[in-house]
């Protein structure tokens, strides 16, 4: 292993929870206000994953008072405290972009079938 | 290029530089060539075949096995023991130290003033029919000749560059490795030589 790939080695995280596209998460953000340090949940879908080795990052999607808003996460970032899958859904395609331009109803998924169903 | 993160969640785009081990290869002293100077040599052995005669004469003066990269680096007038067979590290910087890396750029090949020179061109629709041509390159009856220096297409890149005060953001001793923050001249697995910052901003 050459120095370059050390070093992005050095940079990914050893644990994180499998998630794919269509899940919803809760991510968990650290925040720095001053001196204090608190913790903020995004909660919601998983709308595209980046694979990028070192910077891989996720995109997640939530309607936020009526609006749409979507989050990029660096999959590594010190920033984030933990991931928490809250409901994994079956998807078709990688990226789910096509939630964009459907509200409500429309924007639903199917959630994905557990083992003991299938 | 890769990326670090800071530990509030910046990213510092970084550039992993081996830099080393290096040998001192000859050491030119003030009273014999006029100025203070050490050959610095980065320790990797190229093929046998690629030393010459003369160049195998070089290295067996300094008792060093043959290098694939050589470059003099200039030394203040006090640094005196520094002697030939010392090793050079990557212990050299320290974290947060300013550097400027010196290289040869990517070639272009025959580049159009476009690339080469930031010319603003043409439209590329609505009928225009003026895209990435240079357009008029001087006047008629004065002065009836085209001015030196004037910017024209030609070979781009593969030159010498240098980029100034780069940031060092981690030393790897044992990898002999330098991350330094910023891209740096050439293609991947090019030789390039680390410097001091010569000018240090702030």
């Amino acid at each position: 292993m050459n120095a370059l790939e050390k070093v992005e080695q050095s940079q990914m995280k050893k644990e994180i929870p499998a998630f794919r596209s269509g899940d919803t998460v809760r991510v968990h953000v650290k925040i720095k206000e001053g001196d204090k340090e608190r913790i903020q949940v995004f909660e919601g879908t998983v709308i595209g994953l980046r694979r990028a080795r070192n910077h891989s990052t996720f995109r997640v999607r939530k309607i936020s008072f009526g609006h749409g808003v979507e989050r990029i996460f660096p999959l590594h970032s010190p920033v984030i405290d933990k991931i928490e899958v809250v409901r994994p859904s079956r998807v078709r395609r990688a990226k789910l972009y096509y939630l964009r331009k459907l509200r409500g109803k429309a924007a639903r998924l199917r959630a994905a079938q557990t083992e003991q169903e299938a | 290029m890769t990326q670090v993160f800071a530990e509030n969640g910046d990213v510092i785009p970084v550039t992993v530089l081996k830099a080393g081990p290096c040998v001192v290869v000859q050491r030119k002293t003030a009273q014999k060539d006029g100025y203070e100077a050490a050959q610095l040599g980065l320790v990797e052995l190229p093929p046998p075949k690629h030393v010459n005669k003369p160049r195998e004469g070089h290295f067996k003066k300094a008792g060093a096995n043959p290098v694939r990269f050589l470059r003099e680096v200039r030394l203040a007038q006090d640094a005196g023991d520094l002697k030939i067979g010392d090793k050079v590290l990557v212990d050299v910087f320290a974290v947060n130290d300013l550097v400027d890396v010196t290289g040869v750029s990517k070639g272009r090949g025959f580049a159009g003033v476009h690339k080469r020179h930031h010319f603003g061109g043409g439209g590329g629709a609505h009928g225009s029919m003026f895209h990435r041509a240079p357009g008029s390159i001087g006047a008629s009856a004065f002065p009836s000749r085209v001015m030196k220096g004037m910017r024209a297409a030609g070979h781009m890149g593969h030159a010498r560059a240098t980029v100034r005060n780069l940031r060092v953001v981690q030393v790897l001793s044992d990898e002999n490795a330098l991350l330094v923050q910023g891209a740096v001249p050439g293609p991947q697995g090019s030789y390039v030589v680390v410097h001091k910052a010569k000018a240090p901003h702030k």
